[in-house]
């Protein structure tokens, strides 16, 4: 039962991480790409989640907050990008 | 190692929230739609399946981290798709041609003429 | 006053982070959160004061449950909108006002605002919201404000005045 509901979780996500990446290949604008990068980062920390459920290792949690942390600080650099402004603005 | 019921709940009804959001980013029209939905379902979605982790683990190390988690994503989750909805309207991605209406026009366009 | 209570805050996310209270531990996490408070005091609120009023406290407890009522009601909304075959959406840019004051409760405001009932927050300029709405109901900016703002703002009031 326990590894049917990992594998359950993991195939939810891989589904959910191709609908991402169907956006960000075929996405008319670029604000569509940057959003669905955004999105990608949410569910990375959902995959370690699942990951660290899987296994029991807890730096996998430790990626999570990491991850979290700087997929934010992309989006953002992401957006100013778009915003046509520098970083030291 | 085993899953108690409780966090096996929330963690199935958090990727359930994430496949939908994730959807709603491919069927909804125009940037600014397809933002709302995903951010909204992905980060609820992604929420729940960390409290079913810190449910899982109890206080120890994984459980506060988890929380700790939770928190970040919470926090900059919005802050990070208001981000990109600002960007996107700045560089001129129109709205869905069903849209009601529209305030922010004019307040773009004259802090257009200024820069 | 202001450098010292960050200074502890970040002591505190430190222990919780590493979850041990080995004498090397809290020794390097001491030093870290002086450094992180002396270079970065000046993002931190001025009146460090009202983080110790247990009103403040209670209301926030409060918001808590209710932010997330509201938040799970939104996404079933919107889990709704994006799995009919029609996608009922009358989506728009509104402008409502806000009478919070200061930073930190804007904030708060705008980030309530983006993950609860079909509404992303786009621009704050001054008093002015400007708030993406995937389901314009009304046209009138009265009962815009009522719709989006009124219910967050009740309790956020209390919680930064």
């Amino acid at each position: 039962m326990i590894p049917g509901f990992i594998s359950f979780g993991v195939a939810v996500l891989l589904a959910s991480a191709f609908l991402c990446l169907f956006r960000i290949s075929r996405g008319p604008t670029p604000p569509d790409r940057t959003v669905a990068i955004d999105i990608l980062g949410t569910l990375v920390v959902g995959f370690c989640c699942v990951l660290c459920l899987a296994t029991g290792l807890d730096f996998f949690m430790n990626i999570a907050i990491a991850w979290a942390l700087i997929s934010f600080i992309g989006t953002i650099a992401l957006a100013k990008h778009l915003e046509g402004r520098h970083f030291d603005d | 190692m085993t899953i108690d019921p409780i966090p096996m709940v929330f963690i199935t009804v958090g990727l359930l929230f994430d496949l939908l959001g994730c959807i709603g980013l491919v069927r909804l029209p125009d940037v600014y739609n397809r933002a709302q939905a995903a951010t909204k379902c992905v980060t609820l979605g992604t929420c729940l399946v960390l409290i079913g982790v810190a449910a899982q683990f109890g206080v120890s190390a994984l459980g506060i981290k988890a929380l700790l988690c939770m928190i970040f994503v919470l926090f900059t989750s919005p802050v990070g798709a208001h981000a990109i909805v600002r960007g996107a309207y700045r560089s001129g991605v129109k709205m869905w041609g069903g849209s009601v209406v529209d305030a922010y026009a004019d307040v773009a366009a004259s802090e257009q003429e200024k820069s | 006053m202001k450098q010292l209570l960050s200074c502890v805050l970040t002591l505190m996310l430190w222990l919780l982070l590493t979850w041990s209270l080995a004498p090397s531990d809290i020794a390097a996490g001491v030093f870290f959160s002086i450094v992180i408070a002396v270079v970065l005091s000046d993002i931190y609120p001025d009146n460090p004061q009202a983080a110790f009023e247990p009103r403040r406290w209670f209301w926030a407890a409060v918001y808590v449950p209710y932010f997330f009522y509201y938040m799970v009601r939104a996404n079933l909304d919107v889990a709704y909108r994006v799995v009919h075959p029609d996608m009922p959406i009358r989506p728009g840019i509104v402008k409502v006002r806000t009478t919070l004051k200061g930073d930190l409760g804007r904030t708060a405001l705008a980030n309530s605002i983006t993950l609860t009932p079909g509404t992303l927050s786009v621009d704050i300029i001054d008093d002015c919201l400007y708030v993406h709405w995937i389901n314009v109901s009304t046209l009138d900016a009265e009962e815009q404000t009522m719709l989006i703002v009124e219910k967050f703002e009740r309790i956020l009031k209390k919680i930064f005045r």
